[in-house]
């Protein structure tokens, strides 16, 4: 996966760097959205789940094995991305009616009712064609909501982009995004990323992959020990913590330039960078004053420096609420054993939310109403007491939801943006692997095999 | 006169002779039994023992053997004598075999084995009294503390530890320190970092209670990041619990 926005592929390029970059993005819709719901809450409950067909994406080129290659990237890549959803319930293939539409033209409302009936009954229809001309892959895609014959239409797209193996994946994530928008479920993740910190060069480093553990690939080469990488809102910027001095700091690596920025060098161990939603501050944890790892505040310029607790104990991990920046959790051992705490983003109203157990590694759901972290519940006072597990926490009702239960180390849990899915680390000693998860802890997904990997951080779109 | 005399003589000495001949066969003798076939040669034994059975490379150690019976006694295929010692010196672990050789070629034999462990590393070369004597100095003066699971208190055993620290420190006010803070494998790996911290601040806060001066006094933390052992063990896990103290900066005196 290329990250530099200055590819030859000029005219898309990854969504994370448009806003940077405010390019024009050309992609151009051949009918007209279909009014979206604005804000859709999601449950993720089977029941709920839509019943989707997507037919194999019609080759209307010659059927050489480049083409065909093409065509089933990105229709298996299309297929896991809404599977991966947890929307929907990708109806098999088995069930199709022989005729399968390529094309609007294909499918009058007569045609509809075969979907919609049994044995496949599906309530939408993803379709289209590729076709391979002048290296240039063009790819036609349409969403239809059988279970409405009079106004079936909901999406249709086209896009064009180099023929490439990886056009097509990018095609497909694209594609898949604009289908969840339309279903309701908001912004897709489908081409959102991961960093992590792997250690399989040698080193722990800063890694990159799609969210889907595609493209896994090395970022930093600073051969020494990087904790902790957080991608900032515009997806430009990885801080994280490195011990490439000598010394814990905080570095913050462009994504654009390939460089490091500017931050300030701070006595003591700094560690657990957090953007702020604006991407104008980060939070940080320092020993610079007085020898207690408290909350800071710091603009990204590296002025205006705020120390937000002194609690004279371990702060660590702040994490901003991503909906209103007005708000930070942390953890606090100021108790004894760490806790999850909530204070404003000035300091003030600090109140730990879990009173018992050791609880690490907070992350603030997109919506703001849920946390996720690490907890070993009942470890008061115990060395060994149990595993810990990534829970949930409700900050409206108090109320929680373990997701792991496999008996290991499972930490640093990581929202999605689209709120529906985590990622976290899951092992034990020395040896970690990636999962991602839907936030109801069902489809736990293995993203990373190779080495030990940890510290995920999903990029905020 | 001589003559007859002599003659009587010899008859009367033959007479007496014949007497005490007849008189030592007093019992006439039983027909002799048909010769019994020679009795079996006694088996031969032997023993064999070193002592010690344990040497250092150069050292030597004995062996002592014993043997009964025996016409012949071959030493790992050297004639040797019946019994007897002999000293070896060998540069490996090696066992030796006796062999016992009696009549009718019967054989006995026994071993003895001689295990070599390596040979100490030489001494050190004498400390030239420079920057290395101070070191050695240091390490043998200032030693490491350990801590309770997710504890950074120094507890009353880190205290005595700290306690002899600063007086050593106090002698030496030009050696400066750096306390790498340490966890074991079990806590968070981020919150650990922090850990390591207080860990490291609270002794560093200790020994400036103690006189040592705060800038002499560096400290890092290292969370779980470098430990000393790696088994899933309370021993390992208390050993990598510990604020690991080494010299700094100049430490010229």
């Amino acid at each position: 996966m290329n990250m530099n926005p200055f590819t030859p592929r000029g005219w898309r390029m990854h969504p994370l760097l448009r806003s940077v970059l405010a390019a024009g993005t050309v992609l151009a819709c051949v009918a007209g959205l279909a009014a979206a719901p604005p804000q859709v809450t999601i449950a993720i409950t089977g029941a709920k789940k839509l019943r989707l067909a997507q037919p194999v994406f019609r080759l209307l080129s010659p059927p050489t094995s480049s083409h065909q290659a093409l065509q089933t990237t990105f229709d298996s890549v299309l297929w896991n991305d809404l599977y991966q959803s947890g929307l929907v319930i990708m109806v098999s293939r088995s069930f199709y009616p022989q005729q399968q539409p390529s094309t609007p033209q294909d499918l009058p409302a007569a045609q509809l009712t075969v979907w919609s009936q049994q044995p496949t009954t599906a309530q939408r229809l993803v379709f289209g064609n590729i076709q391979v001309a002048n290296h240039l892959l063009r790819i036609e895609g349409y969403l239809y909501n059988i279970t409405d014959p009079q106004q079936p239409f909901m999406i249709g797209k086209r896009y064009t982009d180099q023929a490439t193996p990886a056009a097509a994946r990018e095609i497909a994530h694209e594609f898949a995004d604009a289908i969840i928008q339309a279903l309701g479920g908001g912004p897709g993740i489908a081409q959102s990323k991961i960093a992590f910190i792997s250690n399989r060069s040698g080193h722990k480093e800063i890694w990159l992959m799609d969210y889907d553990g595609h493209g896994q690939h090395q970022i930093t080469r600073l051969q020494s020990i990087s904790y902790s990488p957080r991608l900032s809102p515009d997806g430009s910027k990885i801080a994280f913590m490195s011990f490439a001095s000598g010394r814990p700091e905080i570095r913050i690596y462009s994504l654009l330039t390939h460089r490091y920025l500017y931050f300030p060098h701070f006595g003591g161990t700094n560690a657990t960078p957090a953007w702020s939603p604006d991407g104008s501050h980060l939070a940080f944890s320092s020993s610079m004053h007085g020898g207690y790892m408290e909350i800071y505040t710091i603009r990204a310029n590296g002025t205006h420096l705020r120390q937000l607790t002194f609690s004279h104990s371990v702060n660590m991990a702040p994490v901003w609420n991503p909906k209103t920046g007005a708000q930070l959790a942390f953890e606090s051992d100021r108790t004894g054993l760490p806790q999850i705490y909530t204070m404003d983003s000035d300091g003030t109203n600090q109140r730990d939310i879990t009173p018992t157990g050791y609880a690490v590694s907070p992350s603030w759901s997109p919506n703001g109403q849920a946390l996720a972290f690490s907890w070993r519940r009942n470890g008061q006072g115990e060395e060994n007491a149990g595993g810990y597990d990534i829970y949930i926490f409700n900050l409206a009702d108090g109320s929680y939801t373990q997701l792991t239960h496999n008996g290991l180390r499972n930490d640093f849990p990581s929202w999605a943006p689209d709120g529906r899915h985590l990622v976290f680390a899951s092992g034990s000693g020395r040896h970690w692997q990636l999962f991602t998860v839907l936030a109801d802890g069902s489809d736990p997904t293995q993203l990373t095999f190779a080495g030990s990997n940890t510290m995920p951080n999903w990029s905020w779109h | 006169m001589s003559h007859a005399r002599s003659r009587y003589l010899l008859t009367l000495v033959g007479a007496l002779a014949m007497m005490m001949v007849l008189a030592g066969c007093k019992h006439k003798p039983a027909p002799a039994p048909p010769a019994p076939p020679p009795p079996p040669a006694p088996a031969p034994t032997v023993t064999l023992n070193a002592n010690p059975d344990t040497i250092q490379a150069g050292q030597s150690a004995t062996l002592t053997w014993t043997s009964s019976n025996a016409q012949q006694v071959q030493l790992n295929g050297s004639t040797v004598d019946n019994n007897g010692s002999e000293t070896v010196s060998p540069a490996q672990t090696t066992t030796y075999e006796i062999v016992a050789t009696g009549s009718n070629n019967q054989t006995a034999n026994a071993s003895a084995t001689v295990t070599v462990t390596p040979a100490p590393a030489p001494p050190a070369p004498t400390p030239q009294p420079t920057v290395e004597s101070l070191a050695d100095r240091f390490k043998q003066n200032v030693g490491d503390i350990y801590f309770a699971f997710n504890k950074s208190n120094i507890s009353p055993t880190a205290q005595e530890t700290l306690q002899q620290d600063a007086t050593w420190l106090n002698a030496h006010p030009s050696v400066n320190i750096l306390i790498a803070g340490h966890c074991d494998d079990r806590g968070s790996a981020e919150y650990n970092m922090g850990l390591g911290d207080r860990r490291a601040n609270s002794a560093r806060s200790y020994l400036i209670q103690l006189g040592v001066a705060a800038n002499r006094i560096q400290t890092i933390s290292y969370g779980k990041e470098r430990p000393f052992c790696t088994e899933n063990t309370e021993s390992c896990w208390q050993s990598n619990r510990r604020d690991h103290i080494t010299m700094a900066g100049n430490g010229n005196q």
